[in-house]
């Protein structure tokens, strides 16, 4: 089918690299806790939704849902923060089956929330930004979808130039690197971390409002998003900003052809069945040489 | 040890009369008996061997989905009997309904075994956090693809046989109450008697410390995968008879309820204690009457409420209850405890 339908290989590509920059987005706020506060955050895919409703929500009242890409994070960092305050901070130093838990009791919990302040209908933020046609009108491309790649290269290289030159994101890399240390040296670890948490469930938001615009959100699609993220992080490891870029986007495009060969209804299966499989690769490729993947 | 001998008959002689003392909890207590076997199978990975799996779940809805294949595959074509969503077009006489029953939970007690062995060559060589995921995505993707396959009944679900008419209205709950209380019963000798042996100490070991037992020639591999192996029969038994207690088998909602069963067999161990025989016992008791009551007095909530629980208790009560009493009272467990010294401790606290 690959060969025999060139223009499908192409939408499915174009989808794919556009709906993996998404992903990336949401894996590099994994990326940041997990390198900073040792937490694997299985409630990243609900921050994600959560933040799609707000774009939802604001298309409901007559705002155009863009303007989600900016309330959005604001709303979410202090929702990261207070989630960080009641929870997180209580499981940042223990074992990280611990934290794997209770952000899944968290992410049940969001779950059921939205449910009920939302209904159980899949909605999508109708931003009216039409389609382009490439290709003799062949690949459709809608318009919605390049704003959204844009807008998350633009949350990146903000990101990452605030990473590197704010005093707070030189105190997030300190800790990041010796947490014992960075508290010697007078940084505020406590609060290095609420800021992390926050600007995690940021990320989320944008991409969250994003995904509200370009594809639909429904209460129960969070952990699909967790386990995507966890996916590019592990492939392009911690702090690998290019390879989270990449992974994200070789995953997504993965997923558009498992769409179209394998059939809609096996599309979250087959990411599934993918992190176990990259796992099982890892797993043996290490073995070989006695060590393991920690 | 002649007191454990009464505590057991005890528990036996309760087992046994329960459902004539309590009729109208026959249901509940099934669903009980189930939960224990599921809480204490998980504890053979997560409490014994240190390796925190949500993948129980997989074996479970494996062990459902044949049970109920097998029972229908083996007098009726199966495609077609989930094609009509379980109308009367065939009926099971009684005769066929056991002896289907019969060969349906062996071979949900058996193909899920082998499965666990195969899978576990390939994911056990992970640790940690990478294990856990590595099995919630097992689970999750499992119940994604049988989702979307016709035979057992993809989207719309799967209807277990109906109970024949034989007995009476009763003889329903009682048949599925006491094989469920047999397979209870079965679980925990076996538990017990894998306790008392040296496979527990290789299991401790390895949650210990995995690169030491390894280098004391343990091949932590292979009873990794042993310990694995048995969990994943008992837990293809309790899906095999869960299934033909709920009488309906949906993919995501029944079978590999990740979001349910899944997290409440990790959740009632923990909440019993991890790493002793008791505590998923009690942890699976308490558990269930806790959720009992939060599904009938906060309809609507009890996910709310089910977010909540798990939160406190990772957080607040990881020890559990096991763990809280051996803390309070050590002598009996065993432990010897020097009485100044206690005394010390207590004041540091």
């Amino acid at each position: 089918m690959v060969f025999q339908y060139p223009m499908i290989t192409v939408q499915a590509c174009l989808d794919g690299l556009l709906l993996g920059i998404l992903f990336a987005l949401i894996a590099y706020g994994m990326a940041l806790q997990w390198g900073v506060m040792n937490i694997i955050n299985i409630a990243q895919g609900d921050l994600v939704i959560l933040g799609g409703y707000i774009a939802y929500f604001m298309y409901l009242y007559g705002i155009h849902p863009a303007w989600g890409v900016i309330v959005s994070p604001i709303i979410m960092y202090f929702i990261g923060v207070g989630i960080y305050k009641l929870v997180i901070n209580k499981v940042v130093d223990r074992d990280l089956f611990i934290s794997i838990l209770a952000t899944f009791g968290i992410s049940i919990l969001f779950m059921q929330l939205m449910n009920f302040a939302f209904g159980a209908d899949v909605v999508l933020a109708n931003s009216g930004y039409g389609t382009t046609m490439l290709f003799n009108n062949n690949v459709t491309l809608p318009n919605s979808k390049i704003f959204s790649a844009f807008v998350s290269i633009v949350f990146a290289i903000c990101l990452v130039i605030y990473m590197k030159k704010s005093k707070l994101g030189r105190a997030i890399r300190a800790t990041a690197q010796n947490a014992r240390a960075a508290k010697i040296l007078g940084v505020d670890t406590e609060k290095v971390y609420a800021a992390t948490f926050g600007i995690n469930a940021a990320l989320c938001g944008v991409a969250g409002a994003l995904i509200s615009i370009t594809f639909t959100i429904h209460p129960y699609m969070g952990l699909p998003y967790t386990i995507r993220s966890f996916m590019i992080v592990i492939v392009a490891g911690l702090g690998n900003l290019p390879g989270v870029a990449m992974s994200g986007m070789g995953l997504g495009v993965f997923e558009e052809f498992a769409d179209y060969i394998l059939g809609t209804e096996f599309r979250i299966g087959s990411v599934f069945l993918l992190l176990v499989l990259i796992l099982v690769y890892r797993r043996f490729k290490l073995s070989r040489k006695r060590e393991y993947l920690k | 040890m002649s007191k454990n001998i009464i505590l057991y008959a005890a528990i036996l002689v309760f087992g046994i009369t329960a459902p004539f003392i309590f009729p109208a909890f026959k249901v509940q207590l099934s669903i009980l008996c189930v939960l224990i076997v599921l809480a204490t199978t998980w504890n053979i990975q997560g409490g014994e061997m240190g390796y925190n799996t949500f993948g129980n779940i997989l074996f479970y809805g494996l062990g459902m989905y044949l049970c109920a294949s097998v029972q229908v595959g083996m007098f009726f074509p199966l495609a077609e009997w989930t094609e009509s969503g379980g109308e009367k077009t065939f009926v099971h006489t009684p005769a066929q309904f056991f002896q289907g029953m019969a060969v349906g939970l062996v071979v949900a007690a058996v193909i899920p075994t082998i499965v666990a062995g195969l899978i576990g060559y390939a994911i056990l060589g992970l640790r940690g956090h990478y294990f856990a995921i590595c099995t919630l995505g097992l689970g999750v993707a499992a119940g994604e693809i049988s989702g979307g396959i016709e035979i057992i009944g993809a989207g719309q679900g799967f209807t277990t046989p109906p109970f024949p008419n034989v007995g009476g209205l009763e003889a329903r709950g009682e048949f599925f109450y006491f094989l469920s209380f047999g397979a209870l019963i079965l679980t925990f000798l076996a538990v017990r008697a894998i306790y008392s042996t040296r496979f527990k100490l290789i299991l401790n070991a390895i949650r210990d410390n995995e690169d030491k037992a390894e280098a004391m020639g343990i091949e932590t591999m292979k009873y990794k995968i042993i310990g694995w192996m048995v969990s994943a029969f008992f837990c293809g038994l309790a899906g095999g008879i869960m299934g033909g207690l709920v009488g309906y088998i949906d993919s995501t909602d029944v079978a590999f309820d990740g979001r349910e069963m899944g997290v409440f067999m990790v959740l009632m161990a923990i909440l019993g204690g991890k790493g002793t025989l008791w505590g998923p016992v009690i942890g699976a008791t308490v558990f269930h009457i806790f959720k009992e009551g939060f599904w009938t007095f906060f309809l609507g909530w009890q996910y709310v409420a089910l977010g909540v629980l798990i939160v406190v208790i990772v957080i607040y009560f990881p020890e559990g209850i096991m763990g809280w009493l051996r803390e309070k009272y050590p002598e009996k467990f065993g432990e010897v405890v020097d009485e100044a010294d206690r005394k010390a401790q207590v004041e540091l606290k």
